[in-house]
């Protein structure tokens, strides 16, 4: 029995979880300052996206000859299933902005026959976005359970085991999923640092009048980081639509490890979300382990306590603050 | 003036629906009625849809043959079927309601423990006739109950001796961490101690953890027999992929999956591979009464051609109804003390799962049924076999406890800690 290595091995799996659940969260939190209660359902929906079309729901659209992802070679067969989850949920995400988050599309309704606006946006209006994303999240689970059932046929986990001696082994792609995570905290980082989109939505941050003012199309921005973070959401529905049960509440099994990563990583996305991934990771791994899941769990929970009462801004805010000092010493 | 009259319409609208009602509660209230009332109250949305649906569907199928048959004592039954959606509030509401406007004579309802246990004091305090028919962790000795599932004992006493028999003494227990996980691990540590087994470790897994990579590597470790799982619910069943998957290949024997979500029909092979579930009902359990031709399984499928499968509870549903229908003829009213007297008299009934020429019982003291009980087993591609079957008596309350209605009214649920030391 080597402690060490079963550790490391299971830091991977936890650590995947987490950052996942927690990205898509995180950006439309930190950007839009709305609390979206229906991320859960948003996982859902990548799920379902995902899982339908690797079993051939597309071929049964209208207007489609054939199914696009039947005819594909095998190996890619899964992977064009998920990016079509992301892409759904990418798509339903933007519904979502115009029609309730921005208003937009009942506004512009309202304007040509009442003559008024009758909706304001839920932006930075915390707890009223939380309301409405609520209603969502009701909605949309018994909306799916009425359209496809109580649950659906599942996926095959891909790839096999990986075996790491003394009779210990885990499913390969678990193991994947933790570089996938990293890949996609290493992307966001490219979009936020090097790209327009990215110092667009920077600038929206820290100041929207001014950033308005200097010819930035905040509203666009918006619409731009709620696409972007339920795509997120979609991604981590299609990449788990293999290791779960596809069942309409299926959400709410993703929700405390997202926002107890979102209050323990703080306002920065890429940074705060890799930095409580580590820790969360490594917290759940090494208590899970000795002494079996609920002790992960509850000792999850006990990390989020500290950080609020020690580390109020989170853990990106101590490396922001490192930063500051070591900038003065130079 | 036009506000006068509004609100003397609102009046007079206000007293003629009062009016109805009390009409309404007259003409229900009436004993004279020529229908048999039954409440069907089983999910057929929320959480515990998957598992209920076929409960409520068998129970149609139960009432629909009786009234085609010519009713009860030439009476048809009449039934009341409000989805209760997985809440328990709306559970205690509608319970009530079954109670106080329809006047029901009998009453099924339920899935969960939690949900008995929130309508059991009303039904007591109604002294209602109540059917429960989810298999359950075993122990409620109540004159007003008839808990005709099977209990932990019955379904965990059929498959872990012959887990023990064919692969060894050393257990590990993985459960759903609420009541019904921790009283059935208590009842795997009773049954290892009674077959000269042991215990070697256990985990209690929170009903919201659909991760397992750390269980899967805990027992991994632990290197056991065979394991004995009671996870629960939608998140829990992503732990067979998960084992499959990282190659878990221990025998597992279980008394929650299979017989009432059918997982071997909704995952991909292999991960129910090498499962074992003890249980009194599947539909695949190969009685004659059941896959005949014009059987229990051609029936249900005929009457609902789109259900996905027909579980444990559905069964229980059905031949609990066709008891109540014994009672009732034998009783000669559906007076709900009478016939709580008269399924106190031995009432036995050929159920789809007994092997012809063979009825189960229903206790008179304990209000439970001495299920015929089987060992399923799953192979790689998930095709089910019996391995194992016999009949096995509910002994916990009956002899354990001494739980007697017939002589004592008694409304308790009794658990094992109070009569074994190992399960402390």
């Amino acid at each position: 029995m080597a402690p060490g290595v079963d550790l490391l091995v299971q830091f991977f799996p936890s650590f995947a979880k987490i950052v996942l659940a927690a990205t898509g969260l995180a950006i439309i939190f930190g950007i839009m300052g709305v609390i979206n209660l229906a991320h859960g359902e948003f996982i859902m929906v990548g799920a379902y996206a995902t899982t339908l079309a690797y079993n051939g729901a597309l071929g049964a659209l209208p207007l489609v000859p054939v199914d696009p992802i039947g005819v594909l070679p095998g190996a890619v067969q899964l992977p064009a299933a998920m990016l079509t989850g992301v892409l759904v949920t990418a798509l339903f995400g933007l519904v979502v902005e115009r029609t309730v988050i921005s208003g937009a599309v009942p506004n512009w309704i309202a304007e040509r026959t009442i003559g008024r606006p009758v909706v304001k946006p839920m932006y930075d209006r915390l707890l009223d976005s939380m309301v409405a994303t609520w209603g969502i999240s009701l909605i949309m689970v018994q909306l799916v359970r009425n359209l496809y059932g109580n649950s659906l046929n599942g996926i095959g986990i891909p790839f096999g085991q990986f075996s790491y001696g003394n009779g210990l082994s885990i499913s390969t792609y678990k193991l994947v999923l933790a570089g996938v995570a990293a890949l996609v905290l290493l992307l966001l980082y490219v979009v936020f640092v090097r790209t327009d989109y990215g110092m667009r939505a920077r600038a929206t941050i820290q100041n929207e009048g001014m950033a308005k003012s200097l010819g930035v199309d905040t509203e666009r921005t918006y619409m731009a980081t709620f696409a972007l973070g339920s795509g997120l959401a979609g991604l981590t529905g299609a990449l788990y639509a293999p290791l779960q049960t596809i069942v309409p509440g299926m959400g709410g099994g993703f929700l405390v490890e997202a926002f107890v990563a979102v209050v323990v990583g703080g306002a920065s996305v890429v940074v705060g979300t890799l930095l409580a991934g580590g820790l969360l990771g490594f917290v759940y791994a090494l208590f899970a382990n000795v002494w079996g899941t609920f002790a992960g769990r509850i000792m999850l929970l006990v990390v989020a306590i500290l950080v609020i009462r020690f580390v109020p801004q989170g853990l990106s805010s101590l490396v922001e603050r490192i930063r500051d000092r070591w900038a003065e010493v130079s | 003036m036009t506000k006068r009259v509004d609100r003397r319409k609102f009046l007079a609208g206000g007293a003629s629906i009062a009016t109805a009602g009390l009409a309404g509660c007259a003409l229900m209230g009436g004993g004279s009625s020529d229908t048999i009332k039954l409440g069907i109250l089983e999910d057929q949305s929320g959480n515990f849809a998957l598992v209920g649906s076929p409960k409520h569907k068998a129970s149609l199928l139960a009432i629909e043959e009786i009234n085609n048959d010519g009713g009860i004592n030439g009476q048809q039954i009449e039934y009341y079927d409000p989805d209760p959606q997985s809440s328990n509030d709306r559970y205690l509401e509608l319970t009530r309601r079954m109670v106080q406007q329809r006047d029901v004579d009998a009453l099924w309802a339920g899935y969960s423990s939690a949900t008995r246990e929130t309508i059991r004091p009303y039904i007591d305090q109604q002294d209602q006739l109540y059917f429960y028919t989810t298999q359950y962790e075993g122990g409620v000795c109540d004159k007003n109950v008839f808990a005709v599932g099977p209990t932990a004992r019955q379904q965990l006493g059929s498959v872990l001796p012959y887990l023990v028999e064919e692969y060894g003494p050393r257990i590990y227990t993985i459960a759903a961490d609420y009541n019904f996980g921790q009283l059935s691990a208590d009842w795997v540590k009773v049954l290892a101690d009674e077959n000269d087994a042991e215990v070697i470790g256990e985990e209690f897994i929170p009903l919201s953890n659909s991760q397992f990579s750390s269980t899967i590597n805990r027992i991994q470790d632990a290197d056991p027999d065979f394991v004995m799982s009671m996870l629960v619910g939608q998140n829990h069943t992503s732990f067979y992929e998960q084992k499959a998957s990282a190659g878990l290949d221990i025998p597992i024997g279980t008394s929650t999956a299979m017989a009432q979500g059918y997982e071997h029909l909704r995952l991909d092979p292999p991960a129910m591979a090498n499962i074992y579930a003890g249980v009194n009902y599947m539909q695949e359990i190969p009685t004659n009464r059941n896959t005949r031709d014009g059987g229990f399984v051609d029936r249900y499928y005929d009457m609902w051609p789109d259900a996905p499968y027909l579980n444990e509870e559905a069964e229980n549903n059905y031949f609990s109804i066709y008891m109540y229908k014994r009672a009732v003829e034998q009783a000669g009213t559906t007076d709900q003390e009478e016939v709580k007297a008269a399924l106190e008299s031995g009432i036995t009934y050929p159920a789809p799962e007994a092997p012809d020429g063979e009825e189960i019982k229903l206790v008179p003291e304990t209000h439970h049924v001495n299920h015929h009980m089987w060992v399923m087993r799953a192979d790689e591609n998930h095709n089910v076999e019996a391995v194992d079957d016999r009949v096995i008596d509910e002994t916990f309350l009956k002899d354990t406890v001494g739980c007697d209605l017939t002589s004592k009214d008694e409304e308790k649920q009794y658990t094992p800690q109070d009569y074994y030391e190992e399960a402390g």
